[in-house]
């Protein structure tokens, strides 16, 4: 796998929650209440024994701790991260109905994790070998949740990915002030250190590999493919000075971005990744950033805790609002954006254009999908760029399973390790005979 | 304002707080900074014949990152020059002459009872507490629980402290008994004329299951120490109780075992001890904890109309009764308040797996709200102690129209009892 820089823009930022010291976490395990059948569990996407593994570390069984997260959930560390934990465990936690503070549920289980890493502790082997083999295509969070547990079940597995690097969108699109891109890095490394997990990187498929071929070599094909590029704004020629918001995220962690000169920063959308960028802009250290949405703050769907600590930092918005054109200076450099306002049913009001200044604008107003790559899959349906499934993953084509952004159209790390695991467990219960 | 002052077997103190014989009545120095914190009075660490003690000494447990619910020692009596503390006994009297200060006192034989007897009323004793409890290092001499345990040894050395005290004489038992009414009794017909309760109880705090050792360790070792601290406090209560409702029993008694707040101390004021004796607590959080009890104490007698100390000594003893007098067709059945509910369904799982099954998920599985079936709870109260929000879990009585009946009047009259709940058919 390609080594990243050791300086990128991303090193600039701090972590926004800070590990816990080993006394933090006894104390914050300590006033768990262990609730039954607990809510923080049904919350969890991977649904991790959350009571179980926080009630080890107040015991002091620290392995067991690590052990009951990674059962569940193998990326458990950059979830611990990554995790809106806000909207799920965290959220859930039977505290918030007490007016409690709830249990930092995600720092407790970086703390379980990043210890067993500090460690070196290992807690799964592969299985015997099924003589079944299994091609995963994308390397991303469903990608190595599945491999992972399909190499614990014993069968050959192949991982198919376009670039040079395993990991997908939680190396390159997390937010830096959650985690750094060579830690997601170094946990995908830890995932195919279960051994028998051989990396093809550079493979496009169906381009460089065909469907076909792919099915001539392996029992069963996993689809992990994500979100294509940055949807476009406008049509023409995108001036200097306008980027993919996903694509700027990516080289801001993978390599540098200038924002020296920049003074005025436009994101335009109002989904998570556009707060994200939003926030990144702030702590790299550009004075004025706006959000620019064509609804309003109650419509976004970026996160509400997300935005607060955007406007917090700094941020402002201007909401109701749709761009539609570019201003160019002689160099074919944006200065600005031509907007017009809308109504309360997104409609334009007439006379009201005008202008924002920006010298840079990230596009954060969704991805496009990559239904088309599967075209040649019959059985597979593709609705609205998604991949359909079903239980466990299983698409209308025999053999052939799909999960992570492909699928569910763009979630969050946790979503993509379940459909991940569940495809991996029901493509088992396949290759090994069992109803599908 | 409640009068606080306290008399107990004729020794008075300003508030019914003492400290007891222990590491925080080690000096004169101590003893003054605790009087001016507030302490009514102490009883002073045991003097006797010189010791030497271990190096480590105390152990202890936790719950939940809290340190020292128990705790336990394997100290020994003073290791101080006996012509040092009765300095400082006079020292102390001097500038402190309507504070408690009574001494503790552990020797072998009637001669040196009776020198150190003298000594300290020479040194200005209020009273004396006889060490009859220690259950570590002292009772393998001889002395200590050896003597507590031993009912004619107890009376008779009690006889010797009496022959030789004009100041009241406290017998400090020990709990490492099957039944602590004969020793008290004991006590009493040796001549006392109070008794402290109780002293430690025979322990092993725990065991380093790294290095295989039991703690404390003294290096590779340890020994069996002298278990307190609130865990204890049940223990304490029922054998203060126990003493309390003997009809035999007439001595005042100053109690001791686990007290860490003024809450504590009622309780053991209303089971029958007309002072309390606290240490372990003390050495947990200083001296400085005496200024909340006398506050919590002052403020709860007015709310009760008591206008003095003695007028709860005793008040719970009505309602200690055999279990064979209890009221069996007395009912209470758990009501959860869904409006407090949080949905953790800790009273759930407990009832589940520790009681008697009759709290179910609700109908609705998004409601976390757990339901009773009151026809099958037998009110047993896990439900209420396992709930983490105060006030959401009622114990409620249930009017069955069932006179009271207690088992022996079930037994010797035939009286109907209710129908059984719980045993789910």
């Amino acid at each position: 796998m390609s080594k990243l820089p050791a300086l990128r823009s991303e090193s600039a930022f701090a972590d926004r929650k800070p590990a816990y010291s080993p006394a933090q976490a006894r104390v914050e395990a300590n006033r768990c209440l262990y609730c039954h059948d607990a809510p923080c569990i049904q919350a969890c996407p991977t649904s991790i024994d959350i009571p179980t593994f926080i009630r080890k570390i107040g015991t002091d069984n620290q392995r067991g701790s690590a052990r009951t997260i990674l059962d569940s959930n193998i990326l458990g560390y950059s979830c611990a991260r990554v995790c809106p934990v806000e909207v799920l465990c965290v959220g859930a936690c039977v505290y918030n109905q007490m007016g409690v503070p709830p249990i930092q549920i995600g720092k407790l289980q970086r703390y379980a994790t990043e210890h067993a890493v500090t460690q070196g502790w290992t807690f799964y082997e592969a299985g015997p070998d099924s003589g079944k083999s299994v091609g995963l295509i994308g390397g991303g969070p469903a990608s190595l949740a599945a491999a992972h547990r399909l190499r614990r079940f014993g069968h050959a597995v192949t991982i198919y990915e376009a670039r040079d690097m395993v990991g997908g969108l939680n190396a390159t699109g997390v937010a830096p002030y959650k985690m750094p891109a060579d830690d997601a890095m170094a946990e995908a490394e830890r995932v195919l250190s279960i051994g028998g997990i051989e990396l093809r990187s550079g493979v496009r498929v169906p381009q460089d590999l065909s469907w076909a071929e792919l099915e001539r070599r392996h029992d069963a094909l996993f689809i992990g493919i994500g979100l294509g590029p940055d949807s476009a704004l406008l049509t023409g020629e995108r001036p200097a000075g306008v980027h993919g918001a996903v694509a700027w995220i990516e080289q801001m962690k993978l390599g540098t971005v200038d924002v020296s000169g920049v003074r005025n920063a436009v994101v335009v959308g109002g989904g998570n990744t556009a707060v994200d960028a939003v926030r990144e802009l702030l702590g790299l250290g550009v004075e004025n950033v706006k959000l620019v949405y064509r609804g309003v703050q109650a419509g976004m769907s970026g996160y509400a805790h997300e935005w607060d600590g955007a406007k917090k930092e700094g941020a402002r918005a201007v909401w109701q609002t749709v761009p539609t054109g570019w201003q160019v200076n002689a160099a074919g450099g944006i200065t600005g954006l031509r907007c017009l306002h809308l109504d309360a049913d997104k409609q334009p009001i007439a006379g009201t254009e005008h202008e924002i200044a920006a010298d840079l604008v990230l596009l954060a107003i969704g991805q496009g999908k990559l239904g088309a790559l599967v075209a040649d899959l019959d059985g597979v349906v593709v609705s609205r760029g998604r991949i359909q499934t079903g239980p466990g993953g299983a698409t209308g084509r025999p053999g052939v399973y799909a999960g992570g952004d492909c699928v569910n159209g763009g979630k969050e790390v946790v979503n993509a390790v379940a459909e991940g695991r569940d495809a991996a467990l029901a493509m088992h219960t396949t290759l090994t005979g069992g109803a599908a | 304002m409640a009068d606080l002052k306290t008399t107990c077997a004729g020794i008075t103190s300003p508030n019914p707080f003492w400290l007891a014989s222990a590491p925080p009545t080690n000096s004169g120095e101590q003893i003054m900074r605790a009087f001016d914190a507030g302490w009514g009075g102490a009883v002073w660490k045991t003097l006797g014949m010189p010791i030497q003690n271990v190096s480590s000494r105390f152990g202890a447990i936790g719950v939940k990152g809290v340190g020292g619910v128990g705790f336990n020692n394997i100290e020994l009596i003073t290791d101080r020059p006996l012509a040092a503390n009765f300095r400082e006994i006079a020292e102390v009297k001097k500038r402190f002459p309507e504070h408690a200060v009574v001494v503790s006192l552990m020797v072998e034989s009637r001669e040196e009872w009776k020198e150190i007897i003298a000594r300290s009323e020479d040194a200005g004793a209020d009273g004396l507490e006889l060490n009859f409890g220690c259950p570590h290092g002292m009772c393998e001499r001889g002395m200590g629980s050896a003597v507590g345990q031993e009912p004619r040894i107890n009376e008779r050395i009690t006889g010797w402290a009496k022959e030789f005290a004009t100041v009241p004489v406290l017998v400090k038992l020990t709990p490492n008994v099957s039944d602590i009414v004969p020793h008290g009794l004991a006590a009493q017909t040796g001549g006392a004329d109070g008794i402290s309760l109780i002293n430690t109880i025979k322990s092993i705090i725990g065991v380093d299951i790294e290095s295989f050792t039991p703690r404390p360790s003294v290096g590779p070792a340890s020994t069996n120490g002298g278990y307190c601290g609130a865990a204890v406090r049940p223990i304490a209560l029922h054998m203060v109780a126990a003493l309390s409702r003997d009809p035999r029993f007439r001595l005042p008694i100053s109690g001791i075992g686990g007290i860490t707040c003024w809450r504590d101390a009622v309780e053991f004021l209303l089971l029958g001890s007309s002072s309390v004796q606290v240490c372990t607590e003390v050495m947990l959080r200083g001296y400085r904890i005496v200024g909340d009890m006398i506050e919590g104490l002052s403020d709860y007698m007015d709310r009760h109309g008591f206008t003095a100390v003695d007028q709860l000594v005793g008040r719970a003893i009505p309602g200690y009764r055999e279990w064979g007098e209890l009221d069996l067709n007395f009912e209470a059945v758990a009501k959860i308040d869904a409006s407090r509910c949080i949905g953790c369904q800790l009273c759930l799982v407990a009832c589940m797996d520790g009681a008697h099954q009759c709290i179910h998920p609700g109908p609705e599985a998004e409601v976390r709200v757990p339901v009773v079936d009151e026809a099958e709870c037998v009110g047993c109260n896990l439900c209420q102690i396992v709930c983490p929000v105060e006030g959401c879990i009622e114990m409620a009585p249930v009017d069955n129209g069932f006179p009271p009946v207690s088992w022996n009047e079930h037994v010797a009259q035939g009286a109907a009892l209710r129908p059984k709940k719980g045993s789910h058919g």
